[in-house]
């Protein structure tokens, strides 16, 4: 019999029990397929009979289409399908209906790249010849694509009637959500400060930077049945919108997912998937599409731009008094609730009397926004920890101190509402301020930032089926793309529970037809939610296997306990039979009862929060504000760390893409509403040579929402760096830097108008 | 579109000189596989001319380097006596691109790509390098300066290659340097960039300098006055301070993604600067 935990009741024994397998650092499952290019991406299948497939997207920022006219198009040799929106489905839900506006424009385009025609060829080039035969009419409309401008009266409407949420008064119609958090008399704690300060910041919408653009291959037979190859991080997503938006049922349309060379939230959404669906529907034959990186940067993602006022009142020994931001973000053409998610987040680090968090969602003419790693709170988080360190600065308080004085605990009512359970915070700031690097002397034109960081984290649908085979090894299925190194963890995971090697077990991800549904990879659900699920699933097994041996042995199912990957007797049977292990039961099912097999299906919840502190070193080139990163260290919260060094990973990964959105990486626009910067020449994340090695420090503070305390730690780790590189930056420099990215350009501005 | 790799550079000549269309030149590819890419051209003729005899060698030449048009970055970063005799010239060229690139990418095609930003071409100008140029009209020699004419557009005439650049003879105690300024570390394109070369006598007083500037200009500046404001100094802090002065008086940058004006004008300063001292040492000097 195994020993049920009890979920939300053993926080303090997770952190005594002893591991075998979790914690330790085997190497990845997927290792040699991906360095010696066995592993297919997105673009990597081919089809008998296929067709590549291109799309004609709108020049301008913001139109109405008049006609669209195709015939010469049609007409070319090799042309085998031409598909506009005319060719898909009317959603019902809002939500939905955006998503297929935005892979195929409807009536209007609502920003430069957008989607308006796709043709299928018999190659790239002819896909591509043919889109110059398309006659689109187009009347140009005003356009706008900055948050504050396109909140002003003057501004030009994108669509009426989209205010999804209680819209305050005198807000236009791009307004399209308003959303207010919050506690305590706003006034009051203000009146209590010694000294207040007030800021106004911005930041630019920056791309997730995935390296493989997407890609996918769709086949439809005259049957109905339909197949999708995908590069994506929730194939069952994909799956439900291009089923609904061709028409077809879900169980007619079986999706894979390849391996995927890079998400970070923004393949949570679908672009080419409907669009190669209606195209083989249309053509009879299978259909590819690749996207260029042009592509990628003017019609996926990014995330949103922000604009910000932020203030914070504090007593002069370093107490919060009260504190107030007003994100307003803007995620392109369609309604999103990043901005709400910016407005949750914000303050969510500190233990507050009185905090007020209002944040507004702008639409403008820009690409919908996607998910981007924790979304809505880097730039939230930013700006209230930039006014932190000004507040420490003006009072001579160290930084971290007037954090721990001020942090969240256990019992803390949040500045979004749940009071927090068993967190992380303090620990983390603990951590931070005994380790050496804050104690490390700083050079000329150098300077340290700190920042907290804070994830929700989530936890949701989750799937997972295991079968247990005759040689002793043991097959898990499960149903969500592996961006972040979940098979090596949920092997593991399942590894630990049967008591046997982590070799003897192989994860994969199965298709939409081998298991139950599955959310989206995302919100740093994985390695908590399956690992859960993959947990109660090999319970189940291990559950029939115990039985098992009872049968043979005769005596009570109740009589036998799991010990190290076998069956052993307990109670007055103790010692009666030798253990009788996994491989043995196995070898014996078929004659036992047959096939051994474990599953588990949930919609888990107690996902825990997570938090980070980071810590970097700069050093300012005053003549040419150049930053260099001449240190870096994250310290954050996993819980329970399965394989810590895919959590360093994702904790310096998380670092690097914040330093990029700091330092240089953002969307920028002429007065035309065109993107100038769409590629990585000059759309610049970071390369290798830009960066120290980052330091990752890994706080286990056990989530008693899971059986091992574990936490999501995707997200988390791209929250701290643009404040703590803002505040480098500001101390370096000697001036307040309040925009984002602190481009050379815009700090050598700031330092040479500071004198 | 067709695509040729002629064993002679007459034979080059002649498919150039004959097509009616847009023809490219390829050597290492690097801007022109990118401009296709990017769909900026459609070429009716490719021809590539890395199989013409001489293109690939580095060879010495009355006490200076002839280096073939399709010698790349790396071959050159792996030449002893051409980083001995010319390391400002080599460092530019290493600077363009990356690892991957610098296998391809060369220095006759850097300068034919006519970009204002081309690394190699200021760092070649105060090199006083020389272009040698096969033609429909036989054979001639040509600054590098006289290349560039504008953004993307060079002097070079219909059926015109350049087969080699020749860096010169140059006289004992003298050094240059290259320096740009990008915002990340690599892989990446100027914002602004300088060129520095000098020589100098024994007691460390410079005799003879030049400088350029890249990136702050339709197309490379010689800057008379910065290299003036150093000769017969020992490039004390006032001779330096009047070489800032003089490039950022020079400049005439745009506008655009990679930089403002008021930027690039300050930035390009500050590069000639601090390559002026790189060169100085290089040249034997001390400070």
């Amino acid at each position: 019999m195994v020993t049920e935990y009890k979920e939300g009741s053993v926080g303090a024994e997770l952190g005594q029990r002893e591991f075998k397998v979790v914690g330790t650092r085997p190497p990845r499952p997927d290792g040699v397929d991906k360095v010696t290019g066995r592993a297919l991406f997105g673009a990597d299948l081919t089809a008998p009979g296929m067709l590549h497939a291109t799309i004609l997207r709108s020049p301008h920022a913001h139109a109405k289409i008049v006609s669209i006219d195709t015939s010469a198009a049609l007409a070319m040799d090799g042309v085998k399908a031409v598909v506009t929106s005319d060719d898909f489905v009317k959603q019902g839900g809002s939500g939905n209906q955006d998503t297929l506006d935005n892979c195929m424009a409807r009536g209007k385009v609502f920003y430069d790249g957008h989607a308006v025609v796709a043709v299928a060829a018999t190659s790239v080039m002819v896909a591509n010849a043919a889109l110059k035969l398309i006659k689109v009419e187009y009347e140009i409309l005003p356009h706008e694509t900055d948050v504050d401008a396109a909140m002003l009266d003057s501004a030009p409407v994108l669509h009426a009637g989209r205010k999804f949420r209680n819209i305050p008064e005198g807000n236009n119609a791009n307004v399209s959500g308003f959303w207010e958090f919050g506690h305590g008399d706003i006034d009051e704690g203000f009146a209590k400060a010694d000294i207040i300060v007030e800021r106004s910041f911005k930041t630019a919408a920056t791309h997730q930077g995935y390296i493989e653009p997407h890609a996918t291959l769709a086949t439809m037979g005259p049957d109905g049945r339909g197949e999708i190859w995908v590069s994506t991080q929730g194939h069952y997503m994909v799956r439900d919108l291009s089923a609904a938006f061709v028409g077809m049922e879900t169980s007619q349309l079986r999706v894979t997912a390849a391996e995927i060379g890079g998400g970070f939230g923004g393949k949570t959404t679908v672009y080419l998937e409907p669009v190669a669906l209606a195209l083989s529907k249309k053509s009879g034959r299978p259909v590819k599409m690749v996207m260029t990186r042009e592509e990628v940067f003017r019609a996926s993602g990014p995330t949103t731009s922000s604009s910000t006022d932020v203030k914070i009142g504090m007593t002069k020994d370093g107490r919060i008094t009260a504190g107030q931001a007003k994100p307003r973000y803007q995620g392109g053409a369609y309604p999103n609730i990043t901005a709400m998610l910016g407005a949750m987040t914000a303050f969510a680090s500190y233990d507050l009397e009185a905090v007020q968090t209002q944040a507004w969602n702008v639409l403008t003419n820009r690409p919908k926004q996607a998910a981007y790693r924790a979304p809505g709170a880097p730039m939230a988080i930013y700006t209230v920890e930039s006014v932190i360190d000004e507040l420490c600065q003006k009072l001579d308080l160290d930084p971290i101190e007037v954090r721990l004085m001020n942090a969240a605990k256990k019992g803390t009512l949040s500045s979004y509402g749940p009071t927090f359970d068993e967190i992380g915070l303090v620990a983390t700031l603990e951590a931070a301020k005994a380790h050496p690097h804050y104690a490390a002397p700083l050079g000329p034109n150098q300077g340290r930032g700190v920042s907290c960081g804070f994830w929700f984290n989530f936890a949701g649908n989750t799937s997972v089926s295991m079968g247990i085979n005759e040689d002793g090894t043991v097959s898990v299925i499960e149903g969500n793309p592996d961006i972040g190194g979940s098979r090596a963890s949920i092997s593991m995971m399942a590894a630990e529970e049967l008591g046997i090697p982590f070799d003897k077990v192989r994860t994969i991800v199965g298709d939409t037809n081998s298991i139950g549904f599955n959310d989206v990879t995302d919100g740093s659900r994985v390695t908590f939610s399956v690992g859960l699920a993959t947990i109660k699933a090999a319970r189940a097994a291990i559950q029939n296997m115990c039985g098992r041996a009872a049968q043979v042995w005769g005596i009570d199912a109740d009589a036998v306990d799991w010990v190290d990957g076998a069956a052993v007797p307990t109670g007055h049977n103790a010692g009666e039979f030798p253990p009788m292990t996994l491989a043995e039961i196995a070898a014996d099912s078929a004659k036992t009862g047959g096939p051994i097999a474990g599953h588990h299906e949930v919609n888990a919840d107690g996902a825990g929060v997570s938090f980070g502190v980071h810590l970097v070193d700069v050093e300012v080139d005053p003549e040419t504000g150049f930053t260099e990163i001449k240190r870096y260290t994250v310290f954050q919260d996993a819980g329970k760390a399965i394989h810590p060094d895919y959590v360093e990973g994702q904790m310096q990964g998380g670092a690097v893409q914040g330093i990029g959105w700091a330092l240089n990486e953002e969307y920028i626009y002429g007065e035309d509403g065109k993107l100038q910067n769409a590629g990585f020449l000059d759309y610049r994340i970071p390369v290798a040579s830009d960066l120290p090695m980052i330091d990752a420090v890994i706080l286990e503070i056990p989530n008693p929402g899971h059986p091992y305390g574990v936490r999501g730690v995707g997200e988390t780790g791209i929250v701290p760096p643009l404040a703590a590189v803002a505040n480098g930056v500001s101390h370096a420099a000697g001036v307040r830097m309040s925009e984002l990215p602190m481009s050379p350009p815009r700090i050598l501005a700031a330092i040479d108008g500071a004198k | 579109m067709r695509f040729e790799s002629p064993d002679t550079i007459e034979q080059a000549v002649e498919l150039l000189n004959t097509c009616d269309g847009i023809s490219r030149l390829l050597a290492g590819g690097t801007d022109v596989l990118v401009q296709l890419r990017l769909a900026l051209v459609e070429p009716d003729l490719i021809v590539d001319i890395k199989n013409i005899a001489g293109m690939r060698n580095i060879t010495a030449e009355d006490g200076g380097f002839r280096i073939g048009a399709a010698v790349s970055g790396a071959e050159m970063g792996e030449h002893e006596g051409l980083v001995a005799l010319w390391p400002g010239v080599v460092e530019a060229m290493e600077l363009v691109g990356s690892t991957q690139v610098q296998g391809r990418a060369t220095l006759a095609g850097n300068l034919c790509n006519a970009s204002p930003a081309a690394d190699s071409v200021p760092a070649m100008v105060v090199a006083n390098a020389v272009a040698r140029i096969v033609g429909p009209n036989g054979t001639r020699d040509c600054p590098v300066i006289d290349i560039p004419v504008g953004p993307s557009k060079t002097s070079l005439a219909k059926g015109e290659v350049i087969t080699s650049i020749y860096l010169p003879a140059r006289p004992d105690n003298s050094g240059d340097a290259y320096l740009r300024f990008i915002p990340r570390t690599e892989m990446d394109i100027a914002v602004s960039s300088a060129g520095v070369n000098l020589t100098i006598d024994s007691a460390g007083v410079v005799t003879q300098a030049q400088v350029s500037l890249g990136a702050v200009a339709p197309t490379v500046l010689v800057v008379d006055d910065a290299a003036k404001a150093i000769i017969g100094t020992k490039l004390d802090d006032d001779a330096i301070s009047a070489l800032q002065a003089a490039c950022s008086a020079a400049c005439n940058p745009i506008d655009d993604k990679r930089g403002t004006v008021e930027f690039r004008t300050k930035t390009a300063g500050v590069m000639a600067k601090r390559a002026a001292l790189i060169a100085y040492s290089r040249a034997g000097g001390s400070k």
